[in-house]
C-alpha cells in the first residue's frame, strides 16, 4: 500500500512538469503584459519593473528560473498585487478556500447521499420524483443565480444573513456561500446515490442479507450502500480538487477572499506569477484527491488491493 | 469546572456591557469598487488606491470635501513671477510615529518616485518638475531633481517650465510622501500595516487582498479633533451588483459606482440615496487617420454628426453618463467653456441629412457602403453602445463589423500602432485642468494618440500654450486647439463620465465633486 502511495507520487512530479512547462509558455502567448496600462509607461521604467521582474532575461531562462523557484516552493512575486508574494497571497487565501469547500463537499455527501437514499427506497414514488426534480433543478440552475437570489431574500429583504465578506470566518457569513457552492454538488451526489443504490438494493448480496433477517438499516447502510457509494467516491474526487481550490463567481458575488478568483484575475492582468501558481496548486489538488479516491476504493471494495 | 465557566462567561459579558457603554467606535464602510494593485504611494496607479491612500496620507496640496486645492502638509507656498519656482511653508505636522513631518521627507519621497530602480507606473504625471524625466530615465542621478530642502520647514521646488496646473498634479496620489527612515528600514515591505508610518487621517491596520483594508484614526493627525469617524473599512469587491445588494442590507454606507443595469432598481427604490455628478473624463471612439478610408475629413465630421448621443447618455448608459460635444468635459479648472462641435444642439433630423450628404460626397451610400471595422474591449456597456451606434451609422451608408478584445490586448494593440479604423477608449483626467485632455493627441504622445493625429498647427499650439503663464490667454490658446480637434476629429467624443455613488442617508459631508474624490475625514456617520 504505501509503495503504491510513494510510487502515485512519484509519478506526479513529470505530470506537474508538464502542466508547468505548458501553462508556462501559453500564458506567454497572450497579447499584453503585466505592467501594460491604459496610460503606457516610460520605456526607462518598463525596462526597470522588467528587471525586477526578470522579465528582461530570454524566456527560456525565466522557464528555468521559475522552475528553479518552484522546486523550492517559492512561487515568486505577484506582478500585479504588488505589495504581496504569491506564497503569502496562498496562505491568506487557500484555507478559506480549503474551508468553504469543505464544508460545501460535506454538506452535500450528507444531503445528498441522504436524498439519494430515500429516492431509491421509493423508487418511483412521489417521494422518489420530488426528490430528482429537486435534483435536476440543483443542477441545472447556475450559481451566478442561485447567489444573488439566495443574498436578496436572506440578506436584503429578510435581514437574517450577511449578504457578503468574510468577516474573520464568522459562522454566518459562511452559510450562503457554502450552501451556494453545494447545492449543483447535493444535485450530483443525489441522482449518483440514487442509481447505483437501486442497483445495489437488487444484487444478490443485498437480497442474501435481507433473506437473512438483518435490520433494514444494516442492510441498507452497511451492505447496500457501501458498493453503492463507490461511483459518488470517484465523482467526489475531481469534484473535491473543485471545490477546495476555490470558485471565481461564489467569492466574487460573496466577497469572500479566496484563491478561486486570483487565477481569472491572474490571466487577465497577465499576472504571469499568479496564473502560474494556481495553477500548480490545482493540479496537485486533482493529483492527490484522484489518489485519494484510488485509495478510498481500497477501502470500500474488497476486490480492489494494491498490494 | 461549571463554577469556573459561570464566572469566565460573567466576565466577558462583563467586559463586553463595559466597551459598549464607552464611546462606540463610528466606522464607515466604504465600498471600494475593486482591488487596489498596491498601497505604495509611488507606485500607484488607480483610483482604488487613491481612495485608501488619500485617507493614509497626506501631500503638501490637500483637497477639500467639494474638490477644491487647499493647504495640506504645505501652509502656504509662494510662487516666482516666471511661475517656475514653488517655495512651500510646512505646516507643523506629525508622522502616525510622533516624527515632525519636514520637507527633506519630501525631497525623499519625490526622489524616489522619480528613481527608476522604484518602478513607478505613474512618475510622468509629476515630469514639470525640473529634470524628473531625466531622473526617471536614468540620465541624471536623482539628486539633480529640481527638489530642495532649504530647512525643515521650507521646500523650494523647481519646475521645467511654468505649469499653471502644478498644484493640482502635487494633489494626485503620486504626490504623497512616505515616511524615509521605515522605507529604508524595510524596503518594499515598509507598505505592511505592521511597519508603515503615515502622515494622514489615518493608519492602516489589516490589508487582506480581496476582501478588504482598514484603517483607523491617526492620533497624530494634526486635524485629528475635526475627524469624526475611527475606523474605515474599505470593501475591495468588484462585484458591482453585490456592492448593490450589500448596501441595501445596510453592510455599505457608500457604493462606489452603481452599475447600469441596476440604475433603474435604484432609481425606483433608493432614488433619494442615489448621487449622480459629473466627473473628470470623457468616452471616445478614436479614429485611425493613417487608415484610407477615414483620410476625408467629411467622413470623420459624418460619423460624430450621426451618433444620437442623447439616446446613448439616456437609454444605453441609463443616465450615468451625459452627452458630449468636446473632449474637455465642461467645468474643468483654468478653461471655461469647452469648444463645443458645431452641430451641438442641432436636431438629429438636420445632423443625419447632413451627414449623409457628407458621406455622399466622399463617395459612399447605402449601395456602396464605408466598410469600418470597431474595436472594443469586451464589456456588456461597450458592446450595447457599438450596436446602436452601427445602428445609427447604417442608414448613411456605413457598414460596421465588430470585434471586441479584453481590456489588456485592446489597449496593447491600440498602443502598439496596431491596424485598426474605429477604436473605443476613454480617458480619466489626472488632473482638472484642459492641458490632461488636449494632449492626448499631440503628435509625440505615442502612447495615447491612437489616432496617429499628427498636425504641427495643433502641437505649435500645444506647445505656445505651455509657455504662456497668463491663464486667460493659455486657455485661449488651448481652446484653438480644441476647435483644431474638433474640425479634424482624432477622437470622436461620445460621451462624459458621471460618477454614480450610492451613499447612506447616515453619512454626511459627502459632497459630489468633479475629482470624484471623497476623504473619509470629511464624511461624518450617525446613528
Amino acid at each position: 500500500m504505501l509503495r503504491y502511495v510513494i510510487g502515485r507520487l512519484l509519478t506526479a512530479i513529470p505530470t506537474l512538469f508538464l502542466i508547468i512547462t505548458i501553462s508556462f509558455f501559453l500564458i506567454r502567448i497572450a497579447p499584453g503584459g503585466p505592467f501594460d496600462l491604459e496610460r503606457p509607461l516610460e520605456a526607462k521604467v518598463m525596462e526597470n519593473l522588467n528587471k525586477i521582474y526578470h522579465l528582461d532575461e530570454p524566456l527560456w531562462m525565466q522557464y528555468v528560473l521559475y522552475l528553479k523557484n518552484v522546486a523550492v516552493l517559492d512561487f515568486g512575486p505577484s506582478f500585479y498585487l504588488r505589495d504581496f508574494s504569491i506564497n503569502e497571497l496562498f496562505a491568506q487565501s487557500l484555507p478559506i478556500s480549503i474551508q468553504l469547500g469543505t464544508s460545501a463537499l460535506a454538506l452535500a455527501l450528507v444531503v445528498g447521499g441522504f436524498m439519494g437514499v430515500m429516492a431509491a427506497l421509493r423508487q418511483n414514488g412521489p417521494g422518489d420524483y420530488s426528490i430528482m426534480a429537486a435534483a435536476t433543478l440543483g443542477v441545472t440552475i447556475p450559481n451566478f443565480v442561485v447567489a444573488p437570489v439566495l443574498t436578496l431574500i436572506l440578506g436584503v429583504w429578510l435581514g437574517w444573513l450577511p449578504v457578503g465578506g468574510w468577516g474573520g470566518g464568522a459562522f454566518v457569513n459562511k452559510i450562503l456561500p457554502v450552501v451556494t457552492l453545494a447545492l449543483p454538488q447535493i444535485a450530483v451526489v443525489a441522482r449518483l446515490t440514487r442509481g447505483s443504490m437501486i442497483e445495489a438494493l437488487r444484487s444478490n448480496h443485498v437480497r442474501t442479507a435481507r433473506a437473512y433477517g438483518l435490520s433494514a438499516y444494516l442492510v441498507i447502510v452497511v451492505h447496500a450502500l457501501r458498493g453503492a457509494i463507490l461511483p459518488v467516491v470517484s465523482y467526489l474526487g475531481p469534484a473535491a480538487a473543485a471545490l477546495l481550490t476555490g470558485s471565481v463567481v461564489v467569492e466574487s458575488i460573496f466577497g469572500i477572499p479566496g484563491i478561486g478568483r486570483y487565477f481569472v484575475q491572474g490571466a487577465l492582468n497577465r499576472d504571469y506569477t499568479l496564473v502560474m501558481g494556481t495553477v500548480v496548486v490545482v493540479a496537485c489538488f486533482v493529483i492527490v484527491f484522484n489518489l485519494v479516491v484510488d485509495l478510498l476504493y481500497a477501502l470500500l471494495d474488497p476486490r480492489v488491493r494494491y498490494d | 469546572m461549571f463554577k469556573s465557566l459561570r464566572v469566565g462567561a460573567l466576565a466577558a459579558a462583563l467586559m463586553a456591557a463595559t466597551s459598549l457603554t464607552a464611546v462606540a467606535e463610528v466606522v464607515l464602510h466604504r465600498d471600494n469598487g475593486g482591488e487596489p494593485e498596491t498601497l505604495d504611494p509611488h507606485k500607484t496607479s488607480v483610483t482604488t488606491e487613491n481612495n485608501i491612500l488619500k485617507d493614509m496620507y497626506e501631500g503638501l496640496i490637500g483637497l477639500s470635501a467639494d474638490g477644491k486645492l487647499i493647504p495640506g502638509m504645505a501652509e502656504s507656498w509662494t510662487i516666482s513671477d516666471d511661475g517656475t519656482v514653488y517655495t512651500f511653508n510646512l505646516r507643523d505636522a506629525k508622522w502616525s510615529n510622533g516624527d515632525p513631518v519636514v520637507a527633506g521627507d519630501f525631497e525623499y519621497s519625490l526622489r524616489r518616485i522619480m528613481d527608476p530602480a522604484t518602478g513607478a507606473k505613474y512618475a510622468t504625471v509629476l515630469y514639470p518638475i525640473k529634470n524628473a524625466e531625466k531622473v526617471n530615465k536614468s540620465e541624471l542621478p536623482k539628486e539633480e531633481l529640481g527638489v530642495k530642502a532649504i530647512d525643515d520647514k521650507t521646500l523650494e521646488i523647481t519646475l521645467e517650465s511654468p505649469t499653471p496646473y502644478f498644484l493640482g498634479l502635487l494633489q494626485h496620489q503620486t504626490g504623497l510622501p512616505v515616511h524615509p527612515a521605515t522605507v529604508e528600514e524595510h524596503g518594499t515591505d515598509f507598505v505592511r500595516p505592521e511597519n508603515v508610518v503615515t502622515n494622514g487621517a489615518f493608519i492602516i491596520t489589516e490589508f487582506v487582498p480581496n476582501s478588504h483594508v482598514t484603517v483607523v484614526r491617526n492620533e497624530n493627525y494634526y486635524g485629528n479633533d475635526d475627524v469624526q469617524i475611527d475606523k474605515v473599512v474599505f470593501h475591495n469587491i468588484e462585484d458591482r451588483g453585490a456592492a448593490v445588494r450589500r448596501f441595501e442590507a445596510g453592510e455599505f454606507h457608500i457604493v462606489d459606482e452603481v452599475p447600469t443595469e441596476q440604475m433603474a432598481h435604484v432609481k425606483s427604490t433608493m432614488a433619494d440615496q442615489l448621487l449622480v455628478a459629473p466627473y473628470l473624463g470623457t468616452y471616445y471612439y478614436a479614429l485611425n487617420h493613417e487608415s484610407e478610408k477615414l483620410k476625408d475629413p467629411g467622413v470623420r465630421q459624418a460619423l460624430s454628426m450621426a451618433i444620437d448621443r442623447e439616446f446613448l447618455a439616456d437609454e444605453i448608459f441609463a443616465g450615468t453618463m451625459s452627452v458630449a460635444y468636446s473632449i474637455v468635459p465642461p467645468g474643468i479648472d483654468n478653461y471655461g467653456e469647452p469648444a463645443y462641435a458645431e452641430y451641438k444642439g442641432q436636431s438629429m433630423i438636420d445632423r443625419e441629412d447632413e451627414a449623409r450628404e457628407l458621406l455622399e460626397a466622399a463617395g459612399y451610400n447605402e449601395s456602396n457602403p464605408l466598410k469600418l471595422e470597431l474595436r472594443y474591449n469586451t464589456n456588456e456597456n461597450h458592446k450595447n453602445a457599438a450596436i446602436a451606434i452601427a445602428d445609427m451609422w447604417k442608414p448613411l451608408g456605413v457598414e460596421v463589423s465588430m470585434l471586441n478584445t479584453d481590456v489588456k490586448t485592446h489597449y496593447a494593440h491600440l498602443r502598439d500602432q496596431g491596424d485598426f479604423d474605429v477604436a473605443r477608449a476613454g480617458w480619466i483626467g489626472d488632473y482638472s485642468d484642459p492641458q490632461n485632455f488636449l494632449f492626448l493627441v499631440e503628435s509625440d504622445n505615442t502612447g495615447f494618440n491612437y489616432a496617429r493625429y499628427n498636425n504641427p498647427e495643433y502641437d505649435a499650439l500645444m506647445d505656445k500654450a505651455a509657455a504662456t503663464l497668463d491663464l486667460e490667454k493659455r486657455a485661449d490658446i488651448m481652446k484653438q486647439a480644441e476647435v483644431l480637434f474638433m474640425r479634424d476629429l482624432p477622437f470622436i467624443p461620445i460621451l462624459h463620465y458621471s460618477s454614480k455613488k450610492l451613499v447612506s442617508d447616515k453619512i454626511s459631508g459627502y459632497e459630489p465633486n468633479l475629482r470624484d474624490e471623497h476623504q473619509s475625514r470629511w464624511i461624518t456617520v450617525s446613528e
